[in-house]
């Protein structure tokens, strides 16, 4: 026997989160499907417009003497046209970094979510501070600030590697998504981005602060043993080694 | 050489050629942050003076990415067809603007006059060009391709069903397709985009589309959009490939960062000829471009990102292909900033390559951090099909999941098909009416009977 047409329906929703299935209004969307989207995109919207409250992070990380930088881009226009002043440090941010015997840098960018920073890095961050077999720069909390500008403040502080959390992009399904970017021994200008290790998608309904902490250390572990990162560092190896019974 | 100008008094020299285009780009991120672009509007129009002034042939004689370095460069200056070109030959860019809208100026001829036409030619006279003007031109110009479907005809719009998902999960990318056919869409083909470029997945995703595409005899093609060198791993395996895919730029370099070059993708075409899947004289090869692929690959060799855009076109030209795409708002506002910036790139990308001879779509999108909205979308869509834009994608809710973009949706290919009374593919209209998608006034209302009932119920 037929089913009734509705479940074919049901059925496709359910095995994509694709926006499927929307009906028609004629040959156009549905009023209520056309204001579901603009709400996902001006969320979106505003997630990359967001500023940072950098005070609030500094607070929550005062116990670990962090540190204020910015990039050369002085505001939000120029930093999403200018992608190569996002990568460079402003001049008067320079002295705000001193070399240490240090092992890693961790630096809290904006990216292109602040919101997905102010909700996270903080937490993130004293869980990576936390571990006992790296010695830690005071953490950075950077400005309009890009994955490549982690390379110049790890070099500054003297560490070998860099551990960049940053607001990724915004979609319209998530827009408070963090990544977590590894670098072994980064050098400003020359790193490429395959040089770097990619922990993504950290957010409540994907991976989680207690697996992206893991994954970061195991790369970091391993990025320190064959004193390299990227395409050649596979994120499985890493979690390989890491020993028995480890979180 | 030095190009001079003068704009009401004001003198102006430019160093090179390269320069003179870039000068004379309209306006836009990617060449602002390549330091191309020109510093005042004065600079802008003083530079579109000179090039007015340029004769045509001179593009021929100096080479804006070097010969001895580039093979795009001496791809395009070795198979320059000298016969083609001659009616054009003592023009300046600024009669060849004159000339393209022109009555004399018709379909046939312009089609004849195709291989004659440099990539730097087309980019020089586009920036000339209102517009309108790109809108008018590119309306002349059928290029019509063939596979199972007849895509380009005057009076037709095809849409490519992007059915992606974030896992390449066989059941969402079906759920999505089936969406997309109750729709009408699916004509310019099938083409995932895999979020792994895996052999095996390839395989497994061609071999679900063959099945579904001969239990309903549904006249399409398939593609997976995955890198080159897998298609060929696939094809070796004797895999259903219709298409072969490929991301292209208008440099060697930039190609390199692609990792491709011309002798594969040479490979490439040889592969998919001999696999003798489709009817002689089809078309078989897919690429997507996009304004900024060669600066963000630091492959623009100081030339501004339309005439490199332009560049990538002499590469696809070289392969006869059915589906060539500008990705036009995918790479972000530091190459394409605002609705403004995008649009006017779509319609120059869509005119070049028509004008080059290529059956030129687009995919109409944008990111979430581009100053952009789905208002502008529509606009550049509608003027797009106004100029006889031979597809567009079919998102689902013009939400792409898996690439995490915005492009067009299949309600918005029912749209702009109705307001510019524009049908699908001949073969695929017929199929739509076949199985009761499509009514006898070619309104896409799928009845629930018959055999759209059928092929929903396939999926249960």
């Amino acid at each position: 026997m037929m089913r009734p047409p509705g479940d074919f329906w049901d059925y496709l929703r359910r095995v994509t989160p694709a926006r499927i299935a929307l009906g028609r209004v004629g040959d156009g969307l549905p009023t209520h499907r056309l204001l579901e989207f603009d709400l996902a995109h001006a969320r979106a919207r505003d997630a990359v417009w967001a500023n940072l409250d950098s005070a609030a992070l500094l607070a929550e990380l005062a116990a670990w003497r962090p540190v204020l930088v910015r990039s050369a881009a002085p505001d939000r226009a120029t930093f999403l046209q200018r992608p190569d002043l996002g990568r460079r440090l402003a001049r008067d941010s320079l002295q705000a970094l001193s070399p240490g015997p240090y092992d890693a840098a961790i630096v809290i960018a904006d990216g292109l979510s602040a919101g997905a920073i102010q909700a996270q890095a903080a937490s993130l961050c004293k869980m990576l501070l936390a571990a006992p077999n790296f010695v830690f720069a005071p953490p950075a909390v950077a400005l309009q600030a890009r994955v490549a500008l982690g390379d110049d403040i790890a070099a500054r502080q003297g560490a070998a590697l860099a551990v960049v959390l940053i607001g990724e992009r915004p979609g319209l399904s998530a827009c408070d998504s963090m990544g977590a970017y590894i670098t072994f021994d980064p050098k400003p200008g020359v790193t490429r981005d395959a040089n770097r290790n990619c922990v993504s998608n950290i957010r409540g309904q994907g991976l989680s602060l207690d697996e992206a902490s893991r994954r970061i250390l195991a790369i970091m572990g391993l990025a320190r043993t064959i004193r390299q990162s990227g395409t050649c560092l596979k994120e499985d190896d890493a979690l390989d080694l890491l020993p028995p019974g480890t979180p | 050489m030095l190009y001079r100008s003068n704009a009401g008094g004001t003198h102006y020299v430019f160093d090179d050629l390269r320069q003179l285009l870039a000068r004379a780009s309209p306006d836009r991120a990617g060449d602002r942050l390549a330091g191309l672009a020109a510093e005042s509007g004065e600079e802008r129009v003083a530079a579109r003076m000179a090039l007015a002034d340029l004769p045509l042939a001179r593009f021929l004689d100096e080479a804006v990415v070097p010969y001895e370095m580039d093979e795009v460069t001496r791809l395009v200056l070795d198979t320059h067809d000298k016969r083609a070109f001659a009616p054009i030959a003592a023009m300046t860019a600024g009669d060849f603007r004159d000339f393209l809208l022109s009555d004399e100026a018709t379909g046939e001829s312009l089609a004849r006059l195709a291989p004659g036409i440099t990539p730097e030619m087309a980019a020089a006279v586009s920036k000339l060009m209102r517009n309108q003007d790109l809108i008018a031109v590119a309306k002349k110009i059928s290029v019509v391709t063939r596979f199972r479907t007849t895509i380009g005809l005057p009076g037709r719009l095809c849409v490519r069903i992007q059915p992606n998902h974030p896992a390449d999960d066989l059941a969402g990318i079906g759920a999505a397709i089936l969406d997309g056919l109750m729709y009408g869409c699916g004509d310019a083909c099938v083409g995932i985009n895999p979020a792994s470029d895996s052999t095996k997945r390839t395989l497994l995703l061609l071999e679900r589309i063959e099945e579904l595409r001969l239990r309903f005899e549904i006249p399409m093609q398939s593609c997976v959009l995955a890198h080159v060198t897998t298609l060929l791993e696939v094809m070796n395996r004797r895999g259903p490939v219709d298409l072969v895919f490929q991301s292209i730029a208008g440099s060697e370099a930039a190609n390199g960062a692609f990792g491709v070059t011309l002798a594969l993708l040479d490979e490439a075409h040889q592969g998919i000829k001999a696999l003798g899947r489709a009817p002689a004289g089809a078309n078989l090869m897919y690429f997507e471009t996009g304004q900024g692929a060669a600066l963000s690959a630091q492959a623009h060799h100081g030339v501004d990102q339309q005439t490199m855009e332009a560049r990538a076109y002499a590469v696809a030209r070289r392969y006869a292909p059915l589906l060539v795409n500008t990705v036009v708002g995918f790479i972000g506002p530091e190459y394409l900033y605002d609705g403004k910036e995008i649009i006017r790139a779509g319609l120059e990308d869509h005119f070049c390559g028509k004008l080059m001879g290529l059956p030129m779509g687009a995919d109409v999108c944008y990111t979430n951090h581009a100053e952009a909205d789905q208002d502008d979308m529509d606009t550049l869509l509608t003027l797009l099909c106004v100029a006889g834009c031979n597809y567009i994608m079919g998102v689902p809710g013009a939400d792409d999941i898996m690439l995490g973009y915005q492009s067009t949706s299949y309600h918005d290919a029912l749209y702009v098909r109705r307001v510019l009374g524009l049908l699908p593919a001949p073969e695929f209209e017929a199929w739509l009416k076949a199985f009761g998608i499509m009514d006898v006034e070619s309104r896409i209302r799928p009845s629930l009977s018959g055999g759209a009932a059928r092929l929903l119920a396939s999926v249960l």
